[in-house]
């Protein structure tokens, strides 16, 4: 039985990620408004330590579209954080609420030692720089949807060492033995300790500082934003930002069927001529979040 | 041996941890969490002149028995200790240290951000690794694989 807990890539077999990527299909004419009750009755809870707009509300409109009703925590000035109380009495309370808890939290570990004190099944939606498990599954929907995640040569590019969607995914392309370009610039490569994992999973890992050279050889292009918020320092951010951008001059050299994939929000590194272009996925992307996030609510609330 | 070539006396009942790694007897202790406060009689010797790794370090605790879960963590800084169970000043069970496949409260995260080192109420859970030794927590999966003792808690 699959556990019902979903805090790290980690727990999960490839088989599982399997089971679960070939049910979203199914929830696809759900997120685009057929009516449906599966979780009519449930209330799922949603727990925002940081701002976020669109996993909470792809969370919500998930819930919502399945029947459920969503109880948040309103703005952390009002509630009992500000009073101090820790997070595990917090999950203690609100598990006696809801039906799950969807955890966005700033220290790494959060969602696990969350999982350790509910009574509830813990959707982590982002713990510090460590793991964003449903944006995983959703970025191998989309692969899996509109290219293929078997044979698969990606390309990782941007923040590789602060980013914790791509530590998520390329882990989870491991277990696809796919073929990982990993493009950023020199202060931030991913961490040894990961790319080290990635060898031993079965993943061929290679390394460079330019789009350019390896854009003809990849089937995904899988950009991100480099995030000011993770740097210690501001003056090391200058230094690295705007440093790619994917324009339709660049894709002059991709391949025939290379798709261009962004966990959104974007700052500069697509520009929106390449929006119109045979090659863009990010707002299809977007959309599986909901439909993916659907399958995992369901699953974690034994619904299916 | 004759008793006034020791260093340290022999033990009636306890346990004696042998073969330490020089220099790290004080960190043993305070893995066993054997401090100041506890009635145990204990006793180190350190930099022991020794053929097998040319010094170590010995500690002997009176009257306790340590348990194999206990005594496996001293692997983390004493790879090569041996443990000998003493009754009635006799050796009674001798073994090697071996790691454990879970640590839990030895090892602080080296992971400033990892939520183990918050007020919340839980202790550190690393995973163990042996060949090499590295540790992973079980938080925020943040591994630690140099400088092990200097993270002890």
């Amino acid at each position: 039985m699959m556990q019902n807990h979903i805090i790290s890539m980690r727990d999960f077999s490839r088989d599982e990620i399997d089971v679960i990527l070939n049910r979203v299909k199914e929830f696809e004419p759900v997120a685009r408004g057929k009516r449906s009750n599966l979780l009519s009755g449930k209330i799922l809870a949603t727990l925002f330590y940081e701002p976020s707009t669109r996993t909470r509300m792809s969370f919500e409109t998930a819930m919502k579209r399945l029947g459920g009703e969503v109880i948040d925590l309103g703005s952390i000035e009002t509630s009992s954080i500000i009073k101090g109380e820790n997070l595990a009495d917090t999950i203690r309370v609100i598990g006696n609420y809801a039906d799950a808890i969807v955890l966005r939290h700033p220290r790494e570990g959060a969602a696990r030692m969350a999982s350790e004190f509910s009574r509830v099944p813990i959707i982590n939606a982002g713990d510090g720089a460590g793991h964003h498990p449903t944006q995983t599954m959703l970025d191998l929907y989309t692969i899996m949807r509109e290219s293929s995640l078997s044979g698969l040569r990606i390309a990782l590019v941007g923040d590789l060492k602060y980013g914790r969607t791509v530590h998520s995914l390329a882990y989870a392309l491991s277990l696809y033995q796919a073929d990982v370009t990993l493009v950023s610039p020199a202060q931030l490569k991913m961490p040894d300790v990961i790319k080290k994992d990635l060898k031993k999973k079965g993943a061929v890992v290679r390394e460079t500082t330019s789009i350019e050279e390896i854009i003809g050889d990849v089937d995904v292009l899988y950009i991100t934003r480099i995030q000011k918020e993770r740097f210690p320092d501001p003056a090391e951010y200058q230094k690295v930002a705007g440093v790619y951008s994917v324009t339709k001059e660049l894709l002059k050299k991709a391949s025939e069927n290379l798709i261009i994939m962004h966990p959104l929000p974007r700052v500069d590194e697509i520009d929106p001529a390449v929006d119109k272009t045979k090659f863009a996925r990010y707002f299809e992307q977007s959309f599986y979040g909901v439909p993916v996030r659907m399958a995992l609510l369901a699953m974690a609330m034994e619904a299916v | 041996m004759i008793e006034k070539e020791m260093r340290v006396r022999r033990i009636e009942h306890g346990t004696v941890i042998d073969h330490i790694t020089a220099g790290q007897a004080l960190n043993v202790l305070r893995i066993l969490g054997v401090s100041g406060t506890t009635s145990a009689v204990v006793s180190v010797a350190m930099n022991v002149p020794s053929g097998v790794i040319t010094s170590k370090d010995i500690v002997k605790v009176e009257d306790r028995e340590l348990e194999e879960e206990e005594v496996d963590r001293i692997s983390l800084i004493a790879p090569n200790a041996t443990i000998n169970i003493i009754r009635d000043f006799e050796v009674v069970e001798k073994y090697r240290v071996d790691l454990p496949e879970r640590l839990d409260g030895v090892v602080k995260c080296s992971n400033p951000n990892c939520i183990s080192n918050t007020n919340e109420p839980v202790i550190s859970k690393f995973l163990v690794n042996k060949k090499p030794v590295e540790l992973r927590c079980i938080y925020c999966d943040h591994v630690i694989s140099e400088g092990i003792a200097e993270h002890l808690i």
